[in-house]
């Protein structure tokens, strides 16, 4: 497939965002239960709002993968069978979702009220709940598609989920260095945790991808059962949106060398700065971690969208 | 129900894209605007087709054969393309099993065409819609063309009748009959979309002459010696010669 810049930049930026919500919440539910120290109320309202501007620039860049952006709305309708269709729905749920609970933190922090109609930590868990629910949706985009081979597997949805969720938690810990530091250490070690897991079912479907057979050949694809065809005509010489939109146009070289970036600037170096950065007490270096494996995750997206090869390309490998 | 389909004869197409040619004029003529080209005249032109011809060569010098296929939307019993679109946009009559797009609600998404497997769809650049042969809808129903013309172009253009369009769920119809007495075979089988356009495979046409056949051995003048029996290298004359 041919990787678009709008996706990439789209599921990168909303993993991180729910990825932060879930690290803001479970540091309220940690206070609550008694094993953290409770953070300011700015705190959280400073966490949503980097939540919400994550998932506005994810927006805004989803935008520009759109032929006609302004019907975009018509999107919501068919929830009942398309994965695409209940991502449009949960992504707003889950925005308004983190705004509400930044709202009960500022509005609880300022002591406007006395009680709120709902505490905070439940509209956490809701959203919570939301930010899981959009993940699922996401990778089930991927996923749902069965003759894309390299994406047809539970393995994607995971990695949607603990790559987004360790981002998401590094760049709480970088928040936390800037706004809570007493917070820093765990999420600091959450990222770490997470970025383990990630690595172990990213790591999975790479060894999965690599070894998957084809189930479509050409023989499959016009019907001849003969063991040498080869195309000698595609029906056009100047290229249509079938060698456009399926084909990265990339060499096999290029393609493992993206597949090596990804993987250390996903996982061993910006674990190694977490380390530092926490050992140090140094904010610039724990920002730079968010930093590293941001670059890294876009290099991943990159590479799972290049990596999936679309059974049309049987008919399509020769112009002539 | 009804199934409406494209059976496509291998073994006769001949490759002439009167097809995709005839296919383009009549949907870019439409009611549902211009299938775009971009730069028709420039160096590198690129435009949107229904209906594409491509050749394959089959087997190795000097045993080949150049085999024609033309490749447009198979409407899948199981359309792949129509539960993933998340505006109700592409979707699959129920009262002819013919698989559109609404333009007027397609969001121009692509996810229709990653949920392709034959690559049928294509995006066009300038209306930023999906789009996909229709079996000429606007053309089939038409009460104002008479009813042999009731036909999409691209089997009206065929001059080696390679396409055939009918019910695939009529077992009496001609498309039927194909696939049935044909060995008519479906793309792709291997992903359960079913689709409805079938293909028909190239048959070998061999002539075998028996020696008995050139000889006349059964020739009851020669058998009863009342005819003059000439070299075999020698022309022969019906009737003449007991050859």
């Amino acid at each position: 497939m041919h990787p678009a810049y709008s996706v990439i930049f789209l599921t990168t930026l909303i993993g991180a965002g729910q990825g932060l919500f879930l690290a803001l919440f479970s540091a309220e539910l940690g206070a609550r239960l008694g094993w953290l120290n409770p953070a300011d109320a700015g705190f959280y309202v400073g966490g949503a709002v980097l939540v919400c501007g994550l998932m506005v620039m994810g927006l805004i860049a989803s935008i520009f993968h759109l032929g006609r952006p302004e019907r975009g709305w018509r999107a919501a309708t068919r929830w009942r069978t398309s994965w695409l269709s209940r991502e449009i729905i949960v992504l707003p749920l889950f925005v308004a979702g983190a705004v509400a609970y930044g709202a009960a933190h500022w509005i609880q922090g300022a002591g406007w009220m006395q009680q709120l109609p709902v505490s905070t930590l439940a509209i956490g868990a809701v959203t919570a709940l939301l930010s899981v629910a959009l993940f699922v949706s996401t990778g089930m985009i991927y996923a749902c598609l069965k003759f894309l081979q390299e994406w047809a597997t539970p393995l994607t949805v995971a990695n949607y989920l603990l790559l987004g969720c360790a981002s998401g938690f590094t760049l709480a810990t970088a928040y936390a260095a800037a706004a809570e530091p007493a917070l820093a250490p765990f999420f600091g070690a959450g990222a770490l945790a997470l970025s383990g897991l990630a690595f172990v079912t990213r790591g999975a479907s790479l060894i999965r991808n690599a070894r998957l057979k084809p189930r479509s050949t050409l023989q499959s694809a016009i019907g001849i059962k003969h063991p040498r065809i080869v195309q000698m005509a595609q029906g056009m010489m100047g290229g249509a949106f079938n060698t456009r939109e399926f084909f990265h146009g990339r060499s096999r070289a290029f393609l493992r060398s993206v597949k090596w970036i990804f993987l250390a600037l996903t996982f061993p170096v910006p674990a190694v700065l977490v380390v530092a950065g926490l050992a140090l007490g140094s904010l610039p270096l724990l920002g730079l971690a968010f930093a590293v494996q941001y670059l890294g995750l876009l290099a991943e997206r990159w590479f799972f969208f290049a990596q999936a090869n679309h059974p049309q390309n049987l008919y399509y490998q020769a112009v002539a | 129900m009804t199934q409406l389909a494209l059976v496509i004869d291998l073994n006769v197409c001949v490759g002439c894209h009167a097809c995709v040619t005839s296919c383009k004029e009549w949907n870019t003529s439409g009611t549902a605007g211009t299938m775009s080209d971009l730069r028709p005249y420039g160096a590198d032109p690129t435009g949107t087709f229904f209906n594409r011809v491509q050749t394959f060569e089959v087997g190795e010098f000097p045993d080949t054969q150049t085999v024609h296929f033309p490749k447009s939307c198979l409407h899948c019993e199981e359309p792949p393309c129509v539960p993933v679109c998340p505006t109700g946009a592409s979707y699959k009559r129920p009262e002819d099993g013919i698989v559109l797009v609404d333009y007027d609600k397609c969001i121009g998404c692509k996810y229709c065409s990653w949920a392709c497997p034959y690559g049928a769809r294509e995006i066009d650049e300038r209306q930023k819609v999906m789009k996909k042969c229709t079996l000429c809808v606007d053309r089939i129903y038409d009460k104002t063309l008479p009813p042999a013309e009731r036909r999409p172009a691209c089997v009206m253009a065929c001059p080696t009748s390679a396409r055939l369009f009918g019910d695939i769920h009529d077992p009496a119809s001609e498309v039927s009959q194909a696939i049935r007495e044909r060995g008519g075979y479906p793309l792709m089988p291997e992903w359960g979309t079913q689709p409805a356009n079938h293909y028909l495979p190239r048959r070998r046409t061999e002539l075998t002459i028996e020696e008995d056949e050139l000889v006349r051995a059964d020739n009851p003048l020669k058998i009863d010696g009342k005819l003059p029996k000439p070299p075999l290298r020698d022309p022969a004359l019906d009737d003449v010669t007991s050859w």
